[in-house]
């Protein structure tokens, strides 16, 4: 479903994430989990493509997603480049035009291959109605039926309650439900969580890490969720890495990961 | 001037003048406006170009008129000139300053003047203009230009057909997405480039429907456009970001002080007093009426009473404090 091979992403001068290998198969549950700061928002905004990766690959079902067909402005540019090029400034020239070429699949075209992603902190539209962000999630799959509405209500009945309040006025859990939902009517093939358990109570934590369980099970989405939170890690992965300084530098099999200080290790501040 | 004589607007004819006047008003405030808001309110680049892409729209509308189009088809042409030329501008320029207000008011600045003396240059001093259509209304002693009228009706349809395609299309969803989180409207699959695209374009287009329509009315010299501009900021001071509440409710309340002072004193007076109500509203509502009534409702909303509600926001607005988070 997932592969990343040595992926190296960076804001600005600073390098983020080194070498990062992992593979997600189809059907599972992997956690990633480390202490704040290691990388894992970047490693799933890598993955989306809300940041581009510096070095590496990124394979969604088999396809290369680092690399993108050049576009038609793309392919004008190379050619008036390749044109110009044999002097001093036709070099120069030549150079401006093609420094950002080498384009990736962006963000809302991976969403449209099937990618949905859960966010950090939520950032559901807070000003649009929960119906509204439910919506929006639509536009990612042309082929969205009035059932996948059912199935989120279905899931999550308090979003049918309140259809039509806004979303910024919900409390967090609520927020978090949403903003799964909204992912969930896209009909993703693999969903992605940055830190479901992020500002939510304890309570609500088990029972999201329980949904997210019943959906994969029941629909056979493939989840990828980065964490924390040691309990929501130990209950809702098949399956972790853990990542550290940003580079993944153990795997944990289901064993491994009922051993609670093999787990803690990683996550202790 | 004299403060004690009884003001001149106690018979009737001088009610239906003041009428008319407050309509002439909310029309040239409400269309000077719309495109700067929907560009600044939507993606908050200071267009300081917004006279001049009134200026594209008057000018196009202007020949395509008097070149023999009827004059609707020439505002459809001013129209969609003015959009095509805002995406030129966009692609090529403006997209480079998303998120950098003083950039981008130095670069609209310099768009604005390049654009009037590119202009004078090629078309000269003045251009004919296109004849006003619908002649204009008697009563008593006074008249007044039926188009000026007529425009109160066209600036609250487009009002209604902004609010229409910002809250009822697939594309005003996405837009409003795009704006409050661009990076999550991309991972929901929206294409934002498109959208700031497409905004832009319809910014464009309405600072173009308001030049297309005030054409007839005005002499056709390069600075045309700035007729606009001051009326335009104070309506955005105004009202604040909030596209349709916010200029509706600027448009109302300036239109009914401008009217006023205008009748009653004369023109100098109304646009004084125009100015007079844009200083008080910065200091008193620096988010404008879309920020006052943004404080209402969010108190409403944490249990307040209605009336416990609007008493803080107005102490806030009294005293000057104003905050809008």
């Amino acid at each position: 479903m997932l592969e990343m091979e040595n992926v190296t992403a960076s804001y600005g001068p600073t390098p983020i994430l080194r070498d990062v290998n992992l593979h997600v198969e189809e059907g599972e549950i992997v956690g990633v989990m480390g202490k704040n700061g290691v990388g894992k928002t970047t490693l799933v905004k890598t993955v989306i493509g809300l940041l581009g990766a510096d070095e590496g690959t990124v394979r969604f079902k088999g396809e290369d997603v680092t690399t993108a067909e050049p576009t038609v402005s793309e392919r004008l540019k190379e050619s008036v480049a390749s044109r110009v090029r044999g002097s001093k400034v036709g070099d120069r020239i030549a150079d401006r035009l093609v420094a950002d070429g080498g384009g990736q699949v962006t963000a809302n075209q991976r969403a449209r291959r099937g990618m949905g992603y859960i966010p950090q902190g939520r950032d559901v539209f807070p000003k649009l109605t929960v119906e509204q962000n439910l919506r929006l999630g639509e536009g990612v799959n042309a082929e969205a039926e009035n059932d996948l509405y059912d199935l989120v209500y279905d899931y999550f009945p308090i979003l049918e309650e309140r259809k039509d309040q806004k979303a910024g006025t919900m409390s967090g859990g609520q927020q978090q439900m949403l903003a799964i939902g909204r992912a969930l009517v896209g009909n993703p093939d693999l969903l992605l969580l940055d830190e479901p358990s992020e500002g939510i109570q304890p309570s609500i934590v088990e029972q999201i890490g329980e949904d997210m369980q019943r959906i994969n099970d029941e629909l056979g989405v493939t989840i990828l969720f980065v964490e924390q939170n040691l309990d929501l890690v130990q209950t809702m992965a098949d399956r972790c890495y853990a990542l550290d300084k940003g580079t993944v530098v153990d795997e944990l099999d289901s064993d491994d990961l009922s051993d609670k200080e093999a787990v803690a290790k990683y996550l202790a501040v | 001037m004299d403060m004690t004589e009884v003001p001149a607007f106690v018979d009737i004819f001088s009610l239906v003048n003041l009428l008319l006047q407050f309509l002439d008003s909310f029309a040239f405030l409400v269309l000077a406006a719309v495109g700067l808001v929907v560009i600044f309110g939507m993606m908050g680049i200071i267009n300081l170009a917004h006279g001049e892409f009134i200026l594209v729209g008057a000018y196009s509308t202007t020949l395509a008129a008097v070149a023999g189009a009827p004059f609707v088809v020439a505002v459809v042409i001013g129209t969609l000139t003015t959009a095509v030329f805002g995406i030129l501008l966009e692609r090529s320029i403006l997209k480079r300053f998303y998120d950098r207000p003083l950039d981008s008011m130095v670069a609209t600045w310099a768009i604005s003047l390049m654009m009037i003396q590119g202009t004078r240059i090629y078309f000269g001093n003045s251009i004919t203009q296109a004849s006003t259509p619908f002649g204009s209304i008697n009563y008593g002693p006074y008249s007044y230009s039926a188009y000026r009228v007529a425009l109160a009706g066209v600036s609250v349809a487009v009002l209604i057909g902004i609010y229409l395609v910002f809250t009822r299309t697939e594309f005003g969803l996405k837009a409003r997405a795009t704006i409050q989180d661009a990076d999550t409207a991309r991972a929901m699959g929206v294409n934002t480039e498109r959208i700031y695209i497409l905004t832009f374009g319809f910014g464009s287009a309405l600072a173009g429907l308001t030049g297309a329509l005030y054409a007839p009315t005005l002499s056709m010299s390069p600075e045309v456009g700035q007729n606009f501009l001051v009326e335009a900021f104070v309506a955005v001071v105004v009202g604040g970001s909030s596209v349709v509440m916010g200029t509706s409710l600027a448009g109302i309340l300036l239109g009914a002080i401008n009217a006023f002072f205008s009748n009653v004193y004369s023109t100098f007076w109304g646009r004084i007093a125009l100015l007079a109500a844009a200083i008080l509203a910065i200091r008193l509502m620096p988010y404008g009426i879309t920020g006052v009534i943004e404080n209402i409702r969010d108190r409403r909303r944490a249990g307040m009473s209605l009336r416990e509600s609007l008493k803080i926001p107005a102490v806030t607005v009294l005293l000057g404090g104003g905050s809008n988070d």
